[in-house]
């Protein structure tokens, strides 16, 4: 019956582009709710069509109409300093973070704001960040119409808990662009100067220039070494202070030898130095460090509860509702929820039905009633007409912020394994610093000049600059092929411990399952037309959520009139339509008892019309698509495992899926969740933990790898390692395989570097190792390693069959 | 041979006026977004007639 509505009707909507159910025409146009008509409207009156022109059907769905009073929270001091930037008497900025922008539209429409507007300065957007830069007049306008404009044009600025707080500035991106500017600027410069000494151009001005340029490059390559190299020294002395080494330690010590050695030959006129190769290793090592900084600015990898949670909510007082900022909520406040907003705290029923989904918070599919008196927690979002509550706890000592009391969110997880690089490094310093001390003591034997220029030769030759760069291309590269694959890292170093997990768990609500997607199914006796429309027409009148679930399934044209409806909280709905009476609802309430709700795991609804009980719906677990797959692949290297908060109902369903040795766990609550994943990782497992919701959030944390999976990555995504689109789910396999061929890819990289030092090293230990023989080795053996991990990591990628 | 002296003084000189630019368009932000400004520049004045040309649709 669908397919034939769909057929239909094809029109688009002009705002939104979604399918047209019932047509609204307006000036030519036809628009599926009023919401994008209205936007439409305003958008006619201030001459701003060319919003439809640049890309077609741009807008936003409004799927509830914005109140005046919905944004009246804006108008307390306290909230809005906390959001604005800048304030003068003319000029306020405020930066907001705009999840529904997605086009050129977008951009022309928010940057003409002023065209609506007039008393908004200035608008400028940031569309890879998602941000909106706008400076308004606050003596003609306030945050609040600023807001309010946004949110009835479509763009709601997401704003929650934590835009309350002190924003911490990262300013580290500029600062390695100037490094690297300075560093490239030298640099080029130097080669410059130098080729003249390397042709030996120079021998008809009886060496005049010779001792010119190596004073040019002197003075040249100072800022290389104060100012874009500093970064360097800093980390090999922090090495040293914690008795640590790292790659850092010989790289600062070939840099400082490199500098030292160069000046002291050109003050002495010995020579030309080393400045050259000086300037180009302080410029790659700098690259390498910008390739593997990349980050996704979009997303965000260290939310908690406080970017989940919203900024304001209705309080109840004795004359009117107000809207408040949630922080400033106090113990025995009166909140109302309307339908689909989040319980900022815990907070006690009052009036009205709940139907609250917890399913984000706890991993329960189902929604769960509340009935009078009863305890709601925070972080449930209510389904259903608006209630009534009395806050018992404040917002920070919430049950479901406890969560964030535990001591993995207290420090930052330093590092939980070593990598590669660091491994390798550690030997090869000791093997360095061995040799280099072997070759001085041997020469010191004859001749102390020849011993020095030994002993600083292999220091400076051996600088591990190839080695410096091969986990930095190779890492940058592939998490770049990840990224582009919807599957998002924190850092390039998680490629790394992704390659070493050994041990899966999977979460179940949200991720393994989908309970958006879930449908009910009906058993029992067949049902006629006519008795589906006797059904229909009774769970419309209904907005449990299971109602319209039952509504959904059922193809019906019409529905027919309905009498003397009633609806029990937890019991079920009845009504007489066509004569008949109807029950819908638990099983006591269709036998005609009067039995409490039994505890039954899996939700079924049963059917009654007049005395007979035709049949339950019942609701259908609609797995992640692929699942089979995945976890068959997953099954032969990794163990697989369960880690639900829900209860026990889909453990028959789940069992084919899993292989023998996977354990199953159920009920769990967050904090169990994150004691099995600390406890698997006390046995010296590395695990991955795959979730969705806030209860997994400690899990992830604790995890080695904690892996977020989003159906928008716009929305909020617990703190995680790692941020898949859930449309990707499927790759997740592939995922895990490339990340092994790029640790592959080091491994090799890592090998050939070490031929290039083994050469020059044999030149160095004999103190014969020229600057030109330097000049060629180091940028020749750096320009191998980067081509050679970019192109093997990108071969990798094309074997996994990622793009 | 003198001539060269001059001709690094230039090519120095040269080389810092780009060193320059470049220092000031890190600081003035054209590096933090290198997406938004090509597609701002693609865009038209408003025109100042009332809305009748939706045929003119570009991609």
């Amino acid at each position: 019956m669908n397919k034939v509505v769909d057929k239909v009707i094809t029109e688009k909507c002009f705002h939104c582009g979604d399918t047209i159910l019932t047509p609204i025409r307006f000036d030519q146009h036809q628009f599926c709710c009023v919401g994008c008509k209205n936007v439409y409207e305003l958008l006619s009156q201030n001459n701003m069509c060319a919003y439809y022109s640049l890309e077609n059907n741009p807008g936003q769905t409004i799927a509830q109409p914005i109140l005046d009073s919905s944004f009246t929270y804006l108008d307390d001091e306290k909230v809005s300093n906390q959001l604005i930037q800048y304030k003068d008497e003319h000029t306020a900025k405020v930066i907001f973070f705009i999840p529904a922008m997605h086009c050129s539209s977008c951009i022309w429409l928010l940057e003409h704001l002023y065209k609506i507007n007039p008393h908004i300065q200035q608008a400028k957007v940031f569309f890879l960040k998602k941000e909106l830069h706008i400076s308004y007049n606050p003596q003609q306008t306030n945050l609040r119409e600023v807001v309010t404009l946004l949110s009835r044009l479509g763009y709601e600025p997401a704003i929650h808990l934590n835009d309350l707080e002190e924003r911490v500035k990262k300013n580290d991106q500029r600062k390695l662009s100037y490094q690297i500017g300075v560093a490239g600027f030298c640099f080029g410069n130097i080669m410059l100067i130098s080729f003249p000494e390397y042709f030996g151009l120079d021998t008809f001005s009886k060496g005049q220039f010779s001792k010119l340029f190596g004073y040019i490059n002197l003075v040249l390559s100072l800022p290389v070494f104060f100012y874009s190299a500093q970064d360097y020294f800093k980390a090999a002395y922090q090495a040293i202070r914690e008795r640590f080494i790292s790659i850092d330690l010989p790289l600062a010590l070939g840099i400082i030898i490199m500098f030292v050695r160069s000046v002291y030959e050109v003050v002495t006129g010995t020579g030309i130095g080393w400045f050259d190769t000086h300037a180009s290793l302080v410029f790659l090592l700098l690259v390498g460090k910008w390739f593997q900084q990349k980050t996704f600015d979009t997303l965000s990898f260290d939310r908690d509860y406080k970017s989940y949670f919203p900024v304001a909510v209705t309080k109840i007082n004795e004359h009117q509702d107000l809207t408040i900022p949630v922080t400033s909520l106090q113990i025995g406040d009166r909140i109302r929820i309307r339908n689909n907003e989040l319980i900022p705290a815990d907070s006690i029923l009052l009036r009205g039905e709940a139907h609250i989904d917890f399913s984000f918070v706890t991993g329960e599919s189902a929604p769960v009633k509340k009935v009078h008196g009863e305890i709601v927690y925070a972080g449930g979002r209510q389904f259903g007409s608006a209630i009534e509550l009395e806050v018992v706890k404040k917002v920070s000592q919430s049950y479901l912020t406890q969560l964030w009391n535990n001591e993995v969110f207290a420090k930052e997880q330093s590092s939980v394994m070593q990598s590669f690089q660091q491994v390798v490094s550690k030997y090869f310093t000791i093997g360095l610093l061995l040799l280099a001390i072997g070759s001085g003591l041997y020469w010191l034997r004859t001749d102390v000049v020849h011993a020095i220029n030994a002993f600083t030769a292999v220091l400076i030759i051996a600088c591990p600059c190839a080695l410096a760069l091969s986990s930095p291309f190779a890492l940058g590269t592939a998490m770049r092929i990840l990224g582009r694959n919807k599957f998002y890292l924190k850092s390039t170093a998680v490629v790394e411990h992704l390659a070493h997990i050994d041990t899966l768990f999977f979460d179940k609500t949200g991720t393994l399952s989908q309970p958006t997607h879930s449908k009910m199914v009906y058993h029992g006796e067949q049902l006629s037309y006519g008795e589906q429309q006797l059904i229909a027409s009774l769970v419309q009148q209904s907005i449990h959520p299971l109602s319209q679930k039952i509504n959904n399934i059922l193809s019906v044209n019409e529905t027919l009139e309905v009498i003397g409806f009633k609806e029990v909280t937890g019991q079920g709905i009845t009504a007489r339509v066509m004569d008949k009476q109807v029950y819908i609802g638990a099983l006591g309430w269709v036998s005609g008892g009067i039995e409490q709700a039994n505890e039954n795991k899996t939700t079924k609804v049963y059917v009654r019309i007049d005395e007979n009980v035709k049949g339950y719906f019942e609701l259908e677990h609609v797995y992640r698509k692929g699942l089979d797959s995945v976890l068959n692949q997953l099954n032969k290297t990794y163990t697989c495992s369960l880690l639900s908060g829900d209860n026990d109902s889909e453990r028959e369903a789940l069992l084919p899926y899993f292989s023998k040795h996977s354990l199953m766990y159920f009920n769990q609550q967050p904090a169990d969740k994150l004691e099995c994943i600390r406890g698997t990782i006390s046995k010296g497992k590395q695990v991955a933990m795959i979730g969705d919701g806030l209860n997994d959030a400690g899990a992830l944390k604790a995890a080695t790898v904690g892996i977020s999976i989003t159906e928008n990555t716009a929305h909020f995504s617990p703190a995680s390692d790692v941020i898949m689109d859930a449309d990707v789910f499927q790759l997740l396999p592939s995922f895990f395989k490339f990340s092994k061929a790029t640790l592959k890819v080091i491994h090799i990289s890592f090998v050939i570097s070490l031929l290039y030092n083994l050469v020059g090293l044999a030149y160095a230990v004999q103190g014969t190792l020229s600057p030109l023989l330097a000049a060629i080795l180091m940028p020749l053996s750096s320009a191998t390693i980067i081509t050679f991990t970019t192109a093997a990591t990108t071969f990798a990628a094309k074997r996994n069959q990622l793009k | 041979m003198n001539i060269i002296f001059l001709l690094i003084g230039c090519s120095f000189c040269l080389a810092i006026a780009f060193l320059l630019a470049f220092i000031w368009s890190v600081k003035s932000g054209q590096l933090d977004d290198d997406y938004t400004p090509s597609v701002r520049i693609l865009f038209d004045e408003i025109p100042n007639k009332t809305n009748e040309d939706d045929s003119s649709k570009t991609d």
